[in-house]
């Protein structure tokens, strides 16, 4: 019943665990030896060895995503994400696919506000392959308007699908916009569609010079192989790709001080189910103070994550207030993150009803704090995800890439259970009381059309 | 804030079709027969610390009673919601205190269970699964307020574009079978379940004589087999389940469309297909991955997508159930092109109707899905679905070792005859949005 459904899998950079309620877990999964290294030309290497199965993922990320977009072109990073897959002076359009499907291999890539990143998951023999192809579209990309045209109907369809079709991806899109007063995560990654439409080859270039160089880039690579092998493969490939532009510091226009609760209501017929979301503007795990980063993912867990959260056992269980209620936090930005709570109420029950119960929840965690009982539960359930996550080499691959593209380390994500561990109740009060402050937050109402008994008075 | 913006279509071919993966000579499979006679798959793999373990007993929403579907999905919904002397929330709170993952789902034709959890707390995570099959409580509270949350869900997808059209079409394609029925139930069905429906059908489904297991992880065959009677032993060793017909989809032919006020169209297209056991399965799969597979170089993506750009996602796939098979097509574009998108979909099922594929894409498609099966041996939950999903379909233990044999075998011949059996009595549509041009018919019409 999430407003946003959101799994934390992404949220928890995690790896190394030590920890001790979970002392066998913790022995077996002792630290993969996880290979870190920089070519020459800039790139930066990740190597995630997993040895049981005979398959490798291998990934490119950039640091660059929507957030670094020119103000007025909305959606270019991602387009150019789908432009990538239309050849280069090498290996002309199609190629690419043909050859990843050719050897079993899948492929995609993603856009967020703060990374681009491209993958292939294939047996280990074809791997030299696809390291090939990638190093070759590093800076070898070509475009033709016979190309480019069709693909910009297809994201046009892509923003009707996932958002112009859903009312709740809209609703989502306008938090975001209210909650931003300054900073460009407020536009939607894949762009405002008035934006979208007049994109063109020239921008999508453009923009490709400035940003795809090796040196602005991570390659992890995950699964059945060594340090030492990577590091040959990579010299062979990525390593004969020539730096083409110098990279500046990642630096957006920041939030001042944020001084205004904000609302907004989204009102549309087809909507069935009422709900509201809250999100306020909190530390990223980079931008966060030591520890704040970590109390913040603790108290979300105790807040919001499944049934035996406050919000769920208040207002789903106790209360009856609501259908479905939780939060979440996304410490993974390289600038300021988002903390969220959100609720569906029940038949009868009225948004601002459930925000007041919503509220009621809040004030007494900021009040009163958690006990330390909630806090040890709440850690050892997220230092377990950390265990989990090794059983998926292609998770473990995210965790690093995304780490490294948005101003985190290696050593940071190896560390964070450690870090987790040491999260304290007090550290938990203390984030509740800095950060769940209305004055940094936007609620966001979902509404039918035309139903105005759920409208703010 | 991750938006994985092309990987919708990678995703659905390979979770929907039967046809399932294959490592590269890694994996070793047991049969382990614990002391009390019950069977599982086994693949021991001790360098994490962990367990996952499927399973699936026959009987899903077919064991609805007519008049009351969703009874089994609500069971599914709230067996994790107390059990044995624990209520919701202290049963919620032990699952959580052992970070166990605990999964129940119904399709049609069964009612799956899952669990992951970490070594050191097996005892303690093998016993909430065990109360949840064993003696789930069904409280009053926990009832209704399941049942709330599915009413939410239904009223939702009353005008979702999606479920519209994907429940316009099991309808009209079984109109007096299970199958026509929606497995989570309507808004009128859904009220009047009671505790005694769900104690029934928990009785009669959830019983020894149908269950098939399989387990990964860091766990050896005598310690799974003592699990296997401890968690499953105590459960009835038979149950009475209605019987359910074999059934063709009618209306082939038949379009409906559902007018809803949103920029985009949703497109649904299916027929009849071909029994996981028939000998053209195999030749069929790889003639749908040619044309509409879950890669980037299908003749639907192509002529779709990449030369068109009328849609983000399009793809074909089969679909295997225990009394009926099924070939589908899925597509969702605006208004002005639905009519073109449509068209183009079922133009190029014609052509490989009439011709099946080239010699040249029947190696690439053959090369593709040999490749391709060591991906789905990656991850200890992967692998545990697969072998629930090969003893489902009665493929053999070895099946693994065969499957890509089988794809090689695969002649220009067996292909262009499984192609012709992808058309047999036309495709039933069924769109929802506001597509120009184009309008409900009849079959022939």
């Amino acid at each position: 019943m999430n407003l946003i459904p959101s799994r934390r899998a992404w949220t928890i950079p995690g790896l190394a665990v030590a920890a001790t309620l979970f002392a066998t877990a913790v022995q077996a999964a002792s630290k993969p030896d996880v290979g870190h290294f920089t070519l020459g030309n800039g790139l930066e290497v990740v190597v995630v060895p997993d040895r049981r199965a005979p398959v490798v993922t291998h990934m490119v990320w950039y640091k660059v995503g929507a957030a670094d977009e020119t103000p007025g072109k909305s959606g270019l990073a991602h387009f150019l994400e789908h432009l990538m897959f239309k050849g280069t002076v090498r290996n002309p359009i199609g190629k690419f696919s043909q050859t990843v499907a050719f050897v079993g291999g899948q492929e995609n890539a993603f856009t967020t506000q703060d990374y681009t990143g491209y993958f292939q998951r294939v047996s280990k023999e074809h791997l030299k392959t696809l390291m090939e192809f990638e190093s070759d579209r590093m800076t070898g990309l070509v475009l033709t308007d016979e190309a480019v045209a069709p693909e910009l109907k297809v994201v046009l369809e892509e923003q009707n699908q996932r958002v112009a079709n859903n009312p709740r991806a809209r609703l989502s899109e306008q938090i975001d916009a209210a909650l931003y007063l300054n900073h460009p995560y407020g536009k939607p990654v894949i762009g405002w569609r008035h934006e979208i439409e007049k994109l063109n080859r020239q921008e999508a270039l453009a923009f490709y010079r400035r940003f795809y160089t090796p040196n602005n880039a991570v390659l992890v690579v995950a699964g059945d192989v060594t340090t030492d092998e990577i590091r040959a493969l990579a010299e062979a490939t990525y390593g004969k790709v020539a730096k083409v532009a110098e990279i500046g510091p990642r630096r957006r226009p920041q939030e001042p001080a944020q001084v205004a609760a904000r609302h907004v209501t989204l009102a549309d017929a087809r909507v069935q189910q009422p709900s509201l979301h809250r999100a306020y503007l909190v530390p990223s795990s980079t931008t966060a103070k030591a520890g704040e980063s970590e109390a913040l993912e603790v108290l979300s867990f105790i807040l919001g994550h499944g049934t035996t959260s406050r919000l769920y056992r208040t207002l789903v269980v106790e209360r009856e207030l609501a259908i479905g209620a939780g939060g979440y936090y996304n410490g993974t930005a390289l600038d300021a993150s988002e903390f969220s709570v959100y609720g569906s109420p029940k038949p009868g029950v009225t948004l601002p009803k459930l925000e007041d119960a919503v509220d009621a929840v809040i004030d007494d965690i900021v009040a009163n704090g958690v006990t330390p009982d909630e806090v040890e539960r709440a850690k050892n359930r997220l230092i377990a995800d950390a265990v989990y996550a090794q059983d998926s080499q292609a998770t473990m691959a995210r965790w690093y890439g995304a780490a490294l593209t948005t101003g985190s380390t290696v050593e940071a994500v190896q560390t964070w259970p450690d870090r987790l561990r040491a999260v304290t109740a007090d550290a938990v009060n203390a984030a509740a009381k800095a950060w769940l402050d209305k004055r940094r937050s936007v609620t966001g109402y979902l509404i039918k059309d035309g139903q105005q008994e759920d409208k703010r008075t | 804030m991750i938006h994985r913006w092309r990987c919708l279509i990678a995703a659905a071919a390979a979770s929907i079709a039967a046809l399932a993966a294959q490592p590269a000579g890694a994996t070793t499979v047991q049969r382990v027969v614990s002391p009390g006679g019950i069977v599982a798959w086994l693949v021991h793999e001790p360098s994490l610390p962990l367990v996952a373990l499927n399973f699936a007993f026959v009987g899903g929403a077919t064991q609805d009673p007519a008049d009351k579907p969703g009874v089994g999905y609500m069971v599914s919904s709230l067996l994790d919601d107390g059990a044995g002397e624990l209520d919701a929330k202290a049963f919620q709170q032990r699952l959580e205190e052992n970070a166990v993952e605990l999964r129940f789902s119904v399709t049609q034709d069964y009612f799956y269970g899952s669990i992951r959890l970490l070594k050191d707390r097996r005892e303690q995570s093998f016993d909430l699964l065990r109360l949840a099959l064993n003696q789930p409580r069904f409280d009053a509270d926990a009832v209704s307020r399941v049942r709330e949350q599915i009413l939410s869900g239904l009223r939702r997808e009353t005008t979702d574009p999606g479920s519209i059209a994907n429940r316009a079409w099991w309808a009209a394609a079984f109109p007096s079978h299970p199958y026509g029925r929606p497995t989570n139930g309507s808004l009128t069905s859904v009220p009047a379940i009671t505790v005694d429906d769900l104690r029934t059908f928990a009785r009669q489904v959830l019983t020894r004589d149908t269950l098939k297991i399989a387990a990964v992880g860091d766990i050896d065959a005598a310690t799974l087999g003592q699990t296997l009677d401890r968690v499953f032993g105590a459960l009835p060793a038979t149950g009475t389940r209605a019987a359910v017909p074999d059934v063709a989809p009618r209306d082939g032919g038949r379009r409906i469309v559902t007018q809803l006020a949103v920029p985009q169209a949703v497109v649904r297209l299916g027929g009849a297909g071909i029994m996981r056991k028939d000998p053209d399965f195999i030749p069929a799969y790889v003639v749908n991955h040619v044309l509409g597979g879950g890669s980037f170089t299908s003749r639907l993506y192509d002529e779709v997508r990449e030369k068109r750009g009328l849609a983000y996602g399009v793809y074909s796939y089969l679909m295997t159930m225990r009394h009926a098979a099924l070939f589908m097509a899925n597509t969702q574009t605006q208004a002005n092109s639905t009519r073109e998108a449509l068209e183009l979909i079922e133009a190029q099922v014609q052509r490989m109707v009439k011709d099946g594929p080239s010699e040249d894409e029947l190696a690439k498609a053959k090369a593709y899905l040999k490749g391709s099966y060591a991906l789905n041996f990656d991850t200890s939950t992967k692998i545990a679905s697969i072998l629930l999903q090969n003893q489902l379909d009665e493929l053999g233990i070895d099946y693994i070792d065969k499957r890509n044999g089988l794809m090689d075998a695969v002649t220009i011949e067996d292909a262009r005859r499984a192609a012709k059996r992808l058309d047999q009595g036309g495709l039933l549509v069924t769109v929802v949005g506001q597509p120009k041009d184009l309008t409900s018919k009849e079959p022939g019409g």
